[in-house]
């Protein structure tokens, strides 16, 4: 069989054998003893041409139902969002996808100046001083953040509310079972975090308080009081998780003193790619920018005198301080936010509050035709895309009856919130029209009559 | 390339110009504002650009051209294995019914997903010799510090509570040590021995009851195969002690041996590495991570399994050690990877290893007579070199580094592993022709030449450039880590 990425012919071989002084390349794996070599050949696929396996794999994909052709109200951290298509453009060109981190500034300048234009960017739309070149995602940065206000702070329990992300609360517990940090879940009250209860569990030994904005059933949490709350503690931060889609309208994390905020960019410019990959920020103050997780791209110049830039406080991460690193990461998502740095740039100033805006007018009119239609929409504070509408029936029936509609309905909450028996969390993002959303709610109407 | 500054994304701002296309209001315009209090609305948009589109593309097209990959030219930087990056893969990943899915859709409906992961899990249980296979972690050090999870989780379902104790080699990744720390152990370091192996007796030394773990990479950073990992085993695990395999240098051994032969525990394996990933510019990568029998109960929510010809997640696995990130891993990164083995089969898959591995060991013969090379028998897919010969005269691996720039090469990884003075790790990887190795080779030869007959070529290089070299300790002591506006324009 021929194999296109191997450019190796036998005069090749035989000649850099020679060199070598070895009869054949067998030799060169003399090390690795009899015991544990492996006979036989692997027990995988034969390799398969081009043109075959492209049609085989475009048959794999055609077995999944894609939201290009359905349309959909799931949300729930994962958000169909128009992409500019100069995005896929962008990244497409291999000088970007084919490089690996920037270590070589003088030939990476494009790569490093991208990132230092995605942390310009990030902080802009969070409020906060200074932001990293990126996480693998909204969870995972979110997990860091937990990990560095225990770390800061030199405590060990952390306040995290249970209206954000389950899947995030999930991996926030991982990170923080390896620095023995406690998590403590602050129940919510009529789809808001219940400030009583935190205010019950806030003493001195709390490092942080995490808070979703808008949180996992798109309410809106007031961060203000929340703040309030906090600042009762001396050092106790406030970490706030942001779809940074929302922060085009809402008024940023920083503006209420937040020390830290994460999240994902997945909504500018990344396709769902069922999950992955997307792309964490990780966004805060000035204080703790010798602490942040994950490369920084700074701006200096060279000998000349000309403005470029650089991978910098290097003495944070793993390769430089190994055990005593700030966090382990390596690899990150560069590509991705290189995908939301396109993506934000040609939305642009008045298109993010524009964009913002078509969201949550769309996202209204949904939930009042909703009312209208005698299905009840819980909770009552002030929403960004997303709100949970209260059904007769489980949302896994009413789904498998939206699908054969060609209709991807919502998020089944009960999954996640005992609760919340039969509600279905709706996600309305700019792309959906009128008359999809009037067709959904009829369909939803029909099915749960 | 054109040397100058190139302006910010934020310099071609102007106000008044868009670039977006967004859909229409079809549904009758409310007053937002009217919902919240005063404080919750944003009073001034976010600084973003103010750009047309062919400003985009101008931009970021140049900024591309101010960048250098595998496409570009050779990239021989060691344990990255920056092999080529195929373009079915990219256009697999572009297929919408892979592009287009959501993750909480009814697992009914994205079956051609998860036939894909599921078939991924097998083929890297098959390469690893591993019982099972998770693809949840996003990148090798996420990867890493899971497995270390794992391996606590078990030995605390043992109750053994005071195994606290990772043991990592002195020429290990910087992750290995980062990643033990996160997961809540003591690192302690192994020696290597003059040969460039681990230390057998200083690791009977440091293993004891207290050892959770050793992780170790084989072959190691400088290109050497462990061949005592038989012997490693036996004391690990004759001290209750699991055996981790960092799978980066996977590259050098598919076909040829496995991790779950050599006795190892746990993996995890780099997909943008060995399996054509991409890099991406530093990302994102996927790390996932394949274990023994004995640890499989312990692998992160959820897996993927088939029951009666149907594909499924599995989330109720009660001794996992929980999510370690959103969904499903980086499904996408995991795709290409897949395309990738698919198309070499394992056949393909052993002239991979073959060929790297060979590819090295041309280049090292061919240098070791100009460079000190300090360990002398054959290398698997990389091998490190030594600058310190031309350190005496005065130049510095860094220097040579810089001056490759010029001959239009990605220099090695240098200063690294930290036991090799003045070291330059390259890995060749496999897709290189026997062309660019010479062409690289005769730039190795000819930068040694310089250091003898002109030190400062090289002391000064890059000398073409788009920028020279930069002022990275003003960049430390005085941090701009974002633009700021002047003008307010």
């Amino acid at each position: 069989m021929e194999f296109r990425y191997l450019p190796m012919t036998e005069s090749d071989k035989v000649e850099m054998l020679r060199t070598i002084g070895v009869d054949s390349t067998d030799e060169l794996f003399s090390d690795i003893p009899e015991a544990i070599r492996f006979k036989g050949q692997l027990n995988l696929k034969p390799g398969k041409n081009e043109y075959a396996l492209m049609k085989e794999l475009t048959a794999m994909s055609n077995k999944n139902v894609n939201l290009k052709e359905y349309t959909s109200y799931l949300g729930a951290g994962v958000y169909d969002h128009y992409i500019p298509s100069v995005v896929d453009h962008v990244i497409s060109r291999s000088e970007f996808y084919t490089a690996y981190t920037p270590y070589q500034p003088e030939i990476s300048q494009g790569e490093l100046q991208a990132i230092f234009e995605f942390q310009t960017m990030i902080a802009e739309l969070t409020g906060q001083p200074i932001a990293n070149s990126s996480m693998y995602d909204g969870a995972t940065a979110l997990g860091e953040a937990v990990n560095l206000s225990a770390a800061h702070t030199k405590r060990k329990k952390v306040l995290v509310s249970k209206a954000i992300h389950p899947e995030s609360l999930e991996v926030v517990k991982t990170y923080a079972t390896g620095q023995h940090v406690e998590i403590v879940e602050i129940d919510h009250k009529n789809g808001v975090t219940d400030l009583n209860s935190l205010e019950k569990e806030l003493d001195e030994d709390v490092a942080g308080v995490v808070i979703q904005y808008p949180n996992f059933f798109g309410q809106i949490e007031p961060l203000a009081k929340i703040r309030e709350l906090i600042n009762t503690q001396k050092k106790t931060m406030m970490v706030v998780s942001s779809n940074p889609l929302a922060l085009g309208y809402l008024t940023p994390p920083g503006e209420f003193g937040a020390d830290i905020v994460v999240g994902d960019t997945q909504v500018f410019g990344i396709p769902a790619q069922f999950g992955g990959p997307h792309c964490g920020y990780f966004a805060t103050t000035q204080k703790l920018m010798r602490k942040i997780p994950g490369r920084l791209v700074g701006q200096t110049t060279d000998e000349n005198g000309v403005r470029g830039f650089v991978l910098t406080l290097q003495a944070r991460e793993q390769h430089i301080r190994r055990d005593k690193a700030t966090s382990n990461i390596c690899s990150n998502q560069a590509l991705n936010a290189l995908a939301s740095s396109v993506a934000m740039s040609s939305i642009g100033k008045h298109g993010l509050r524009k964009m913002a805006q078509l969201n949550m007018k769309k996202a209204r009119y949904a939930k009042k035709q909703f009312e209208e239609a005698q299905i009840p929409v819980l909770f009552d504070k002030p929403f960004f895309n997303e709100f949970v509408i209260q059904l007769d029936k489980p949302v896994s029936e009413v789904n498998e009856a939206l699908l054969s509609k060609g209709i991807v309905g919502g998020y089944d909450l009960s999954r996640d919130y005992p609760e919340l028996t039969n509600c279905m969390l709706v996600a309305v993002t700019e792309i959906r029209l009128k008359d999809e959303i009037d067709q959904f709610i009829k369909e939803v109407g029909d099915i749960n009559a | 390339m054109p040397k100058q500054e190139f302006p910010l994304i934020f310099e071609r701002s102007k106000k008044g110009r868009t670039s977006y296309s967004l859909p229409d209001l079809d549904v009758p315009d409310i007053d937002l504002d009217a919902d919240f209090e005063d404080s919750y609305v944003r009073k001034s948009a976010p600084d973003l650009p103010e750009v047309s589109e062919l400003e985009i593309m101008r931009h970021y097209t140049g900024l591309s051209n101010r960048n250098y990959g595998v496409d570009s030219g050779f990239y021989p930087l060691g344990s990255c294995t920056m092999k080529y990056n195929p373009k079915i893969n990219e256009d697999v990943a572009r297929l919408p019914g892979f592009t287009h899915i959501h993750p909480y859709q009814d697992p009914k409906t994205v079956q051609g997903a998860l036939e894909m992961m599921y078939d991924l899990q097998t083929s890297l249980k098959e390469i690893t010799g591993m019982h099972e296979v998770s693809l949840q972690s996003a990148a090798g050090a996420q990867g890493e510090w899971a497995a270390l999870m794992m391996i606590r989780a078990f030995h605390e379902a043992n109750g053994d509570h005071h195994r606290t104790k990772v043991i990592v080699p002195d020429s290990a990744h910087g992750t290995n040590p980062a990643s033990a720390a996160v997961a809540g152990f003591d690192a302690v370091t192994v020696k290597s021995n003059e040969a460039g192996l681990v230390d057998i007796e200083d690791l009977k030394r440091v293993a004891d009851e207290n050892t959770a773990a050793l992780m170790l990479t084989n072959p190691n950073t400088l290109g050497l195969f462990e061949k005592e990992i038989m012997e490693m085993a036996e004391i690990i695990h004759g001290v209750g002690g699991k055996l981790y395999y960092d799978g980066a240098n996977l590259n050098a051994i598919m076909g040829y041996t496995r991790p779950g032969d050599m006795g190892f525990d746990a993996v995890h394996l780099n997909l943008h590495k060995t399996f054509t990933g991409p890099h991406g510019g530093g990302g994102p990568g996927s790390g996932p991570i394949g274990v023994t029998e004995e640890l499989a109960p312990f692998l992160p929510k959820p897996l993927i399994v088939k029951e009666n010809d149907e594909y499924k997640l599995e989330h109720d696995r009660p001794q996992s050690i929980g999510r370690i990130k959103a969904f499903y891993g980086n499904f996408g990164i995991n795709l290409r990877a897949y395309t990738y083995i698919r198309t070499m089969g394992a056949e393909g898959l052993k002239k991979v290893s073959e060929y790297a591995v060979l590819n090295a060991n041309y280049m090292m013969r061919k240098l070791e007579n100009v460079y000190d090379l300090p360990y002398k028998q054959h290398c698997m897919h990389e091998f490190v070199l030594s600058g310190k010969k031309q350190k005496k005269l005065g130049v510095r691996t860094l220097d040579m580094a810089k001056r490759l720039l010029d001959f239009g090469y990605h220099p090695p990884t240098v200063y690294f592993p930290l036991i090799v003075e003045e070291g330059m790790m390259i890995e060749p990887t496999e897709t290189e022709s026997k062309e660019t190795l010479d062409g690289f080779i005769d730039a190795m030869v000819n930068i040694a030449k310089e250091v003898e007959d002109n030190p400062e070529t090289v002391q000064e290089a890059p000398h073409h450039t788009i920028v020279k070299r930069m002022d990275e300790t003003t960049a430390a002591r005085k941090p701009i880590l974002r633009y700021t506006r002047t003008d307010h324009a």
